[in-house]
């Protein structure tokens, strides 16, 4: 709750701050605001839960998890919005507002007790995002983006609405807990169906926001015109916000066997579905961004994984592995996006032949790529790889053998479109285009570091994080 | 704690090495190798042959998963660190007359790899086999694909793409094997995946007769058996020499030793069912490594091919589950690494002074080359087991323990010695005798650096031929352990 109340506060006075027009001013500012917030969310940790405007929000160790990632990602995120300093954005304050008021949305999301709080938090969180999609105001494809994902971003709200409506016609309440009881005890029988497809339309709203199958097709239109940088945001925070609220919904409202009858075939299809067209989608693209956006559909598919392989509990080996597979997902998609943002400014070409040569200019960039696409792969000594492990080992452990199967035949898939841009940089001369060293600052350097660094610890040191929960 | 320090200090001296540019960094790096080999025989020195398990350390690592940090060395183990210790710093030496791009990269690439290596060898808990079995890789990848030939790109992504899948598959029967297990010594989690709780598993035959596959496949790919071989000659040719030595010289290792410590033991009866398709396999891959290296004109490919055949006859030695089999195996694990690098060393040296590799175009070298003739030679003649070198050692221990499984299998593998004799003979002849050729009165012999590296592998060569029971000694408790496992049930 406290980074709630802080994030809102901070981003008012970030706005004021904004008077500057200065990046100088307002990037540090901003790092400090997140910082802070990230502090301060910590001492709620182990509190017990605690909750707020009468149970609509309940903070405990999930929800101070969950928002311990999106604000570490923000936090190492930012260090890459400078360019807009040097195009002499207006607007400048209003990006990083946006950005701190869209993590009061994720906030919500993860710490939610009541339909109305995950509403407003899907609608905090993605009102920001419309905005921000466009801010590249005078590029056509930027342009294209926000329309796009706000017309289907406004239609799958009004599906999730929808839905909560019906599951509200049917239990008579918007409070997890109580339509838990309602499913498990059901009153009349004749409203079952209303609830049922209630139940359905959610799973669908919110498998829009987390961009699974077959409600996908937003993403790499979206993300390719997208500023990268936002790009990074949307692909890491939203997804990790929209999991934990994936996962809040199933073990606090919908674990009745009954509706598992129901919810958990049509999870495992759509999980099937992410996992073929977001890896198979990947294969296919010429553009290092497009195959970065498959590939967080995909990332959405193994993430579907462990929520299938539920055990009706907000603690156990599902939650660990959603909570370690979001924090590597994260950081290692942080890492890559910043990358590409940084050789697309310069180089103005976003497809893998604009990464050849790139370990001869720019080492550093290139080992930090590496480091994000061997996690991103899954392979061992980076964080993705227990992200993966955690998150099979969950669904092993529950019985479901054939979905895993199935997700690690598509993760030896993956292999083969993460290592084109290490082909490219490390094997791949460079060409005219590509031959001169990309500026990098000194603080863009330490927080690639630190993402590779981190990514590394994770992938060394799994225990630190994992099996907090 | 040894075991500890065995496998830290190679990456904190590939971190290091990050500080050092240019010709420092080469001094350096091998500078760190000299102190790992200190350490490795340091350990065979104060072994005790007799006790299983020395040097052991364990720490929990994933503790809410029950996976340990648990390293130890028994003699097979101790035999493989000194193989890795011994050969890490002669293939440093090696690249020394190489003017690479980035050279401190890749040193501590190959640093990095050590550790991976040596992980392999040490790990008592599966996932952290598992682990370090990727840690070797992902250097090899890139020492063969940024300092690797024309090529490069294609072949290294074949050749990752290869072995990842193959140990994808190991890592599910891992899982598997994990969920089998009983909670943890320290109650913190259902399961452990120690080495030792994969030992004291009983599956049944038919759970036995999948899950071999599912753990074979890596190691199948890595040593290569045929037909998981087809990434193997073209890696072996487009990768730089040193990046070459440590695919044949020790990386290949990693599959035999997986078999014999992390397999057999593990599905005993998964490996009684399929060991005679096993040794078909293994059989058909002696033979035809050697019939095709025969037709090869790149030395380095014939080499290559000639690794295929004698890796084969040591998988059929492992999987006649005999006690002298895997003894022999053990020994010619060794022999075999001391012999292929030098014999790509030698490959490598003719090639910097011509520019090639065809043998066509060479010939006539050995007169003005003396001393690079004698030591290719010593080293051939090890590779083709004549008595009193290494290669001799193991080759008979292997066909023992394969004849004593069956006659006749013994007989058709025993053909590798002919075969090997053949093609490498012939190259012998037509390499450095022969008519002249262009190079025979340009070329120059070897200097005293790459003497260096061929006189520590030619005292090895006689050293084990001679004295083979210095190293079998060191293996046997380990040999026997491990098949009183497989007969166990």
């Amino acid at each position: 709750m406290n980074s709630i109340i802080l994030l809102s506060v901070l981003g008012l006075g970030n706005l004021f701050l904004g008077f500057r027009r200065s990046n100088r001013l307002l990037l540090p500012a901003a790092m400090l605001m997140l910082g802070l917030v990230l502090t301060v969310n910590f001492l709620d940790w182990g509190s017990g839960p605690q909750s707020f405007f009468s149970g609509m929000l309940v903070v405990n160790d999930f929800s101070v998890a969950f928002t311990g990632i999106v604000v570490l990602t923000a936090l190492v995120l930012i260090p890459f919005s400078q360019k807009y300093v040097h195009d002499g954005e207006a607007n400048l304050a209003e990006y990083y507002s946006l950005l701190l008021f869209s993590l009061v949305g994720a906030i919500m999301l993860v710490s939610y007790n009541h339909l109305l709080m995950l509403f407003l938090g899907i609608e905090i969180l993605s009102v920001a995002m419309y905005v921000l999609a466009g801010s590249d105001k005078r590029n056509l494809r930027s342009n294209e983006a926000a329309l796009k994902y706000f017309l289907m971003g406004a239609f799958f709200t009004g599906v999730l609405l929808f839905g909560m409506a019906l599951v509200y016609g049917a239990t008579g309440t918007f409070v997890l807990e109580d339509i838990r009881f309602a499913v498990q005890n059901p009153v009349n029988d004749s409203l079952t169906p209303m609830l049922y497809i209630g139940m359905l339309l959610m799973l669908v709203g919110i498998g829009f926001k987390v961009s699974a199958a077959p409600f996908h097709f937003w993403t790499p239109d979206v993300y390719e015109g997208t500023p990268t940088f936002f790009a990074a945001f949307m692909s890491t925070v939203v997804k990790t916000a929209g999991f934990a609220a994936f996962l809040k919904l199933l073990v606090q409202a919908f674990p009745a066997a009954s509706a598992q009858g129901l919810w958990l075939p049509t999870l495992t299809a759509m999980c099937v579905l992410t996992l073929l067209i977001g890896n198979v989608g990947a294969v296919t693209q010429t553009s290092a961004k497009r195959m970065l956006a498959y590939s967080s559909v995909s990332h959405a598919g193994y993430l579907l994984v462990a929520l299938v392989a539920f055990n009706g509990e907000l603690e156990g080996p599902s939650a660990n592995g959603i909570f370690f597979y979001s924090l590597a997902y994260s950081v290692a998609t942080v890492a890559a996006f910043a990358v590409l943002k940084l050789v697309a400014d310069q180089r103005q070409r976003e497809d893998y032949n604009g990464l050849n040569g790139l370990a001869r200019t720019n080492p550093l960039l290139a080992f930090v790529m590496t480091v994000a696409m061997l996690s991103l792969a899954g392979i061992p000594l980076t964080g993705g790889f227990f992200g993966k492990f955690f998150v099979f080992s969950a669904a092993v452990e529950n019985g479901y053998i054939g979905l895993v199967v199935f997700a690690v035949v598509m993760s030896m898939v993956s292999i083969y479109y993460y290592l084109r841009p290490i082909i490219a940089m490390y094997m791949r001369p460079a060409d005219d285009t590509t031959a001169a060293p990309i500026p990098v600052t000194t603080f863009q350097s330490g927080a690639l570091l630190l993402l590779a660094l981190l990514t590394v610890v994770l992938g060394v040191l799994p225990g630190l994080v994992s099996g907090i929960l | 704690m040894l075991t500890v320090l065995l496998l830290l200090w190679p990456v904190a001296a590939a971190l290091l090495l990050h500080f050092f540019k240019g010709r420092a960094s080469r001094v350096a790096a091998f500078g760190a190798a000299l102190v790992e080999l200190v350490l490795a025989v340091f350990a065979a020195v104060t072994f005790n042959a007799n006790n299983a398990g020395q040097f052991s350390y364990d720490l929990p690592w994933i503790a809410s998963a029950g996976i340990r940090f648990s390293v130890g060395m028994d003699g097979l183990s101790l035999l493989l660190v000194l193989l890795t210790a011994l050969l890490v710093p002669l293939i440093l030496l090696s690249a020394f007359r190489r003017n690479f791009e980035n050279e401190s990269v890749f040193y501590a690439l190959v640093l990095f790899m050590q550790t991976g290596l040596i992980g392999v060898f040490t790990a008592q808990d599966a996932f952290l086999f598992y682990f370090m079995w990727e840690v070797a890789l992902i250097p090899i990848y890139f020492l063969a694909g940024v300092w690797g030939g024309q090529d490069r790109a294609r072949i290294t992504f074949k050749f990752f793409l290869y072995t990842i899948v193959g140990s994808l598959f190991m890592l599910a029967g891992f899982v598997y094997l994990y969920f089998q297990t009983g909670p943890s010594a320290d109650g913190l989690a259902a399961h452990n995946s120690a080495l030792t709780s994969f030992y004291n598993l009983s599956l049944p035959a038919e759970t036995q007769m999948w899950l071999f596959w599912l753990i074979f496949a890596a190691f199948a790919v890595k040593m290569p058996i045929f037909p998981f071989h087809t990434w193997q000659p073209d890696t072996y040719t487009e990768a730089p020499a040193p990046a070459t030595m440590l695919l044949s010289g020790i990386m290949l290792k990693m599959g035999i030793y997986g078999c014999m410590r992390w397999l057999l033991p593990v599905v005993p009866l998964g490996v009684d069912y399929w060991q005679n398709l096993v040794l078909i396999l293994s059989i058909i891959g002696i033979i035809y490594g050697g019939i095709i290296a025969i037709r090869q004109q790149d030395v380095k490919r014939l080499i290559a091919y000639s690794s295929l055949s004698h890796v084969g006859l040591m998988i059929a030695g492992v999987f006649s589950l005999t006690q002298i089999g895997l003894q022999g195996a053990s020994i010619q694990m060794l022999a075999h690494g001391i012999n292929v690098v030098g014999m790509f060393f030698v490959a490598d040296a003719i090639e910097r002074r011509t520019g090639t590799r065809l043998i066509p175009d060479l010939g006539g070298l050995t007169r003005r080359t003396p001393v690079l003739s004698v030591c290719f030679l010593v080293l051939l003649l090890g590779t083709v087991a004549l008595p009193l070198t290494n290669g001799f050692v193991g080759e008979f221990l292997l066909l023992q323990g394969l004849y004593q499984f069956n006659p006749w299998m013994g007989a058709v593998a025993g053909l590798t010695i002919i075969l090997g004799a053949v093609y490498l003979l012939r190259m012998f002849q037509r390499v450095m005798l022969g008519p002249d050729s262009s190079f025979s009165a340009t070329i120059t012999d070897l200097t005293g650096a790459e003497l260096a590296v061929l006189v520590p592998l030619i005292v090895l060569v006689f050293w084990i031929g001679l004295f083979p029971n210095t190293f079998l000694h060191l293996s046997e408790g380990s040999v026997l352990g491990i098949l009183n496992e497989v007969v166990k049930r």
